[in-house]
């Protein structure tokens, strides 16, 4: 099947406009007779759920947590951008469309950015109506803060906590719908399997994940809103939940799996500690803001530093190597993610790690401390020689800024940060691969959408700050709600679909075989063990940097392992009530098979490109190589039974509005 | 560190439950709580048994999946963190760890150390809401300049988790401290007024409903909720409630 995406034509800045005043709409009388499956209730399905509900559809949600409000978005600490150039700097919709497009190198949708940089505004004002406390300055209007791979401050925040804020105005939104009924919530239920009658998606099959139970749920169309799927490298910052099961289903029913390659490693993690580890912690990248990274100069002091002979605070300015603000001036430690994780790679690689395992670089506020306490010296016309003083305020303000992040990691690693400089380390955080959707955001099985992190089309190969809550609310609150209309309109005479088909019958047979066959398989190890496994593989070897070598030998050992998992995995309990080794069995199973195509991703794109970097493909002072002559396009894999036979499906990305130019942050 | 833990084992809702006792070897000080438990959980399935049930999610401190009622305290002997965040270094070499489910009537165990929430979402349906429309058309944000103190008030009590710690060791268990967060958080926003009265009398009669306890200042729950949410809360609501209970 041939691959449309159907980008409406027209100038860049009239495409949406004009998109919807050509749709076709449902009259509110006829959206009663028709029914939304949403499943994943983060910003993007929980928005989702919300509008469509309001807008007089049926919507069944779905959720594997005790709730919609723990939804892993919850997680998102930093903020969320937004074109209102409120500062004055200088900010407007193209230039975030603009920021947006070249922080993803230049492998996002053209068409789909610039959308969502028009709605970004929108969602603000939608947030703040909903009683979404965002920071406020002290004439009452909203703060902003700027965040890396931006030269404007246009991220809007909650303390560390905005996923958490905007994820419970989105969870608001849909209890009042709740309340009215037009939603009906299923919590802790699980997507199983995706039901197709007649070409087009129609239901879902789920398990209930406390009584165990299989049902058939049926709609005139299905939401995907599952978020993605950095938990295929076990260690990452994601949930331990997360899971990328809803996603790989549909794509082997039919939907396409664009770009699996392109992870963001986030560049500000707290280290790993130890092999009992069971996930990683992230520091927003706002600390970047007044965090300064650095490492030893002299690699002496890098050991001393390692062995406890000496601390960060024993060497002078001058001993210390500001690797970020060396190489990349104008942008300094705000680079992008992509770039400050292999800058921090680069270096520990090179023997200069201050953690027990050389792991680890140091985010250091020291200076910070220092300048605003000096400032506030100043403000309350106290003396500004007195360190001690300075010290105190300045603590005091970068307390207020960042205090409860301050407070996590020492709960975490036991050092206070005001005191010694935090050590951090690259990490696992977000995936830009997802199902592929076209302008509509309908996956390549028709009736069946993909929102949010789910979706692959607005980041490209390495997402910027602050730019995945806009996308999962613009998705779910101002675009879906649209599209999936014009999608609708056909099928108002339809009534209620049945589950009593022969289609419904197949996919729940096929979800109940796999349980049988987990409960039946009398293995020798735990689900975990595979798991684990799986994440060494892919952080060893498919993680922040590739080479052909690794990836060929990763694809052969994803494939073995895949099979000793079903040799030998072993489930306890029963299918009949709640078995959390049941739950990761599933999900594991649909890891080992996303794993490979992963590696077979990121093997074919013989470039290097924001979160992908494969090493044969760098400039000489190790930045990464983008080849737009032969790779600029989306990679959209046709599922064909193995992920080794998967196929390849090319969608040309066709930049009209921005040149394509080697990205420079220096 | 070698431990010996006493941890409260029922199959399901209808099971009747039991304590029972465990040994285990090799735990780290840097390990968190559920880590440990992990490492259990692998040991006891490695000899044939079932591994313990319990709620998880973030492992960060922020989404309030997870409870666990640990020596007699809602996550554990640490203050202000939930249990993902309590780390081992906090028991020492040969203690012995009691460990239970958040335990009350509108909280009922699901399997072992689970237990169904669901009662705070219904809650949250009859009125955690303000009644704004998802258009796309809403006023500009800053056409309403908040008060930056009231704004941080808001703010502080809309940093609620919804965990449960404070019913869980309340006497009554009561819910009023994750009640008033809510209606504290839209009582110090002006776009909240509007619907104020509505909110807290729907609000607080399903609380009643769900079998939730009354209030008695006993404060245990601002002791221990992981996210400082203070009594101040309870008072507004109380206030709250009182102003809407002579309009309505």
């Amino acid at each position: 099947m041939a691959l449309d995406s159907k980008i409406p034509s027209g100038s860049i800045s009239d495409k949406w406009t004009d998109y919807k005043d050509h749709i076709n709409l449902v009259n509110p009388a006829n959206k009663r007779n028709l029914d939304v499956i949403v499943v994943g209730t983060g910003l993007a399905g929980g928005s989702a759920a919300a509008t469509l509900a309001e807008l007089g559809y049926n919507v069944k949600a779905f959720c594997f947590q005790d709730s919609p409000r723990r939804a892993h978005s919850i997680a998102a600490q930093g903020g969320i951008n937004a074109a209102k150039n409120y500062k004055g700097d200088g900010d407007s919709v193209f230039r975030l469309f603009y920021d947006t497009v070249k922080g993803g190198d230049y492998r996002a949708r053209e068409a789909n950015v610039h959308r969502l940089a028009e709605v970004s505004t929108n969602i603000i004002d939608q947030c703040v109506a909903q009683g979404v406390p965002l920071a406020r300055e002290y004439g009452g209007l909203l703060d902003n803060r700027s965040f890396g791979g931006a030269l404007v401050s246009r991220t809007f925040y909650a303390q560390g906590q905005t996923g958490q804020q905007l994820l419970l105005g989105a969870y608001s939104a849909m209890n009042r719908q709740i309340g009215r009924g037009k939603i009906k919530m299923h919590n802790r239920h699980e997507m199983l399997d995706i039901v197709i009658v007649n070409g087009k998606a129609r239901g879902i099959i789920a398990r209930n994940l406390i009584t165990g139970e299989i049902e058939r749920h049926s709609a005139h169309a299905v939401v995907i809103a599952s978020g993605g799927y950095g938990n295929v490298f076990f260690l990452s910052t994601n949930a331990m939940g997360s899971n990328a099961t809803a996603a790989w289903k549909i794509h082997k029913k039919g939907a396409y799996f664009a770009n699996p390659c392109y992870t963001q490693i986030h560049p500000t993690c707290i280290p790993v500690s130890g092999d009992h580890q069971s996930k990683l912690t992230l520091m927003s990248e706002s600390l970047r803001n007044d965090g300064r990274i650095w490492v030893p100069a002299k690699i002496e002091d890098a050991k001393a530093i390692r062995e406890g002979k000496k601390k960060a605070k024993d060497l002078t300015e001058a001993e210390r190597d500001y690797y970020l603000e060396r190489r990349y001036p104008a942008f300094g430690n705000l680079v992008p993610r992509d770039v400050a994780s292999r800058a921090a790679k680069e270096r520990c690689d090179a023997g200069f790690g201050v953690n027990k395992t050389g792991e680890a670089v140091y985010l250091d506020f020291a200076a910070a401390i220092q300048r605003y306490g000096k400032e506030q010296t100043y403000v309350k016309g106290l003396d500004s020689n007195d360190n001690a003083l300075v010290t105190k305020l300045g603590t005091e303000v970068v307390k207020s800024k960042y205090g409860n992040l301050f407070q996590m990691y020492y709960k975490i690693v036991d050092e206070d940060p005001y005191t010694s400089p935090m050590m951090i380390y690259p990490a696992v955080h977000y995936t830009m691969g997802g199902t592929w959707v076209d302008y509509n955001l309908m996956t390549t099985i028709p009736g069946c959408f993909s929102i949010g992190e789910s979706n692959f089309s607005d980041h490209g190969a390495n997402r910027l700050g602050a730019s995945a809550l806009m996308q999962g609310l613009a998705d779910g609150y101002f675009v879906l709600p649209y599209t999936i209309g014009d999608y609708l309109s056909p099928d108002i005479k339809m009534g209620p679909i049945s589950t009593d088909s022969p289609e419904f019958e197949a996919a729940e047979k096929g979800v109940k075989d796999q349980i049988v066959k987990f409960m039946n398989n009398n293995g020798t190890h735990s689900v975990d063990y595979f798991h684990r496994k799986l994440g060494k593989i892919m952080w060893d070897k498919v993680g922040m940097a590739r080479n052909a070598q690794g990836l060929n030998e990763a694809i052969t050992e994803i494939a073995a392992l895949r099979e000793e998992f079903y040799k030998d995995v072993k489930v306890p309990g029963t299918d009949k009530g709640f078995n959390q080794e049941l739950e990761k069995a599933t999900r594991v199973a649909d890891f080992l098979e996303l794993g490979e195509l992963f590696a077979k991703d990121a093997l074919h794109r013989n470039e290097s490109c924001g979160g992908h970097f494969r090493e044969e493909y760098q400039t000489e002072d190790g930045e990464a190589k983008r080849d737009d002559e032969n790779f600029a396009y989306v990679a959209a894999w046709e599922y064909k039974g193995k992920p080794s036979d998967a196929v390849l499906h090319k969608e040309d990305l066709v930049f009209d509005a921005v040149k394509l130019v080697q990205r420079n942050y220096k | 560190m070698k431990l010996t833990l006493k941890i409260w084992r029922q199959k399901n809702a209808q099971d009747k439950g039991a304590m029972v006792d465990y040994q285990i070897d090799g735990i780290e000080p840097d390990m968190s709580f559920l880590e440990m438990l992990d490492v259990f959980n692998e040991d006891l399935m490695s000899k044939g048994g079932e591994p313990v049930a319990f709620d998880h999610d973030c492992r960060e401190g922020i989404c309030g999946m997870c409870s666990l009622y640990i020596n007699g305290e809602a996550h554990g002997p640490d203050r202000g963190v939930t249990t993902c965040q309590l780390h081992m270094r906090m028991f020492k070499d040969g203690d012995t760890i009691t460990i239970e489910p958040f335990r009350a009537a509108a909280f009922p165990v699901v399997k072992d150390l689970v237990v169904d929430r669901s009662s705070f979402d219904r809650i949250q349906h009859a009125g955690g809401f303000i009644s704004v429309n998802t258009s796309g058309n809403t006023i500009d944000a800053n056409t309403i300049p908040i008060n930056k103190e009231d704004a941080d008030k808001a703010f502080d009590a809309a940093a609620c988790i919804g965990c449960g710690a404070c019913v869980a060791t309340c006497k009554n268990s009561s819910a009023m401290l994750f009640v008033a967060a809510k209606v504290s958080q839209y009582a110090l926003l002006p776009q909240g007024k509007i619907e104020a009265v509505d909110r807290v009398l729907n609000m607080v009669h399903q609380m009643d409903a769900e079998g939730f306890g009354n209030c008695t200042n006993t404060g245990a729950c601002e002791v221990e909720c992981p996210k400082g949410i203070s009594l101040e809360n309870i008072a507004r609501m109380n206030r709250e409630y009182m102003s809407a209970s002579l309009k309505g």
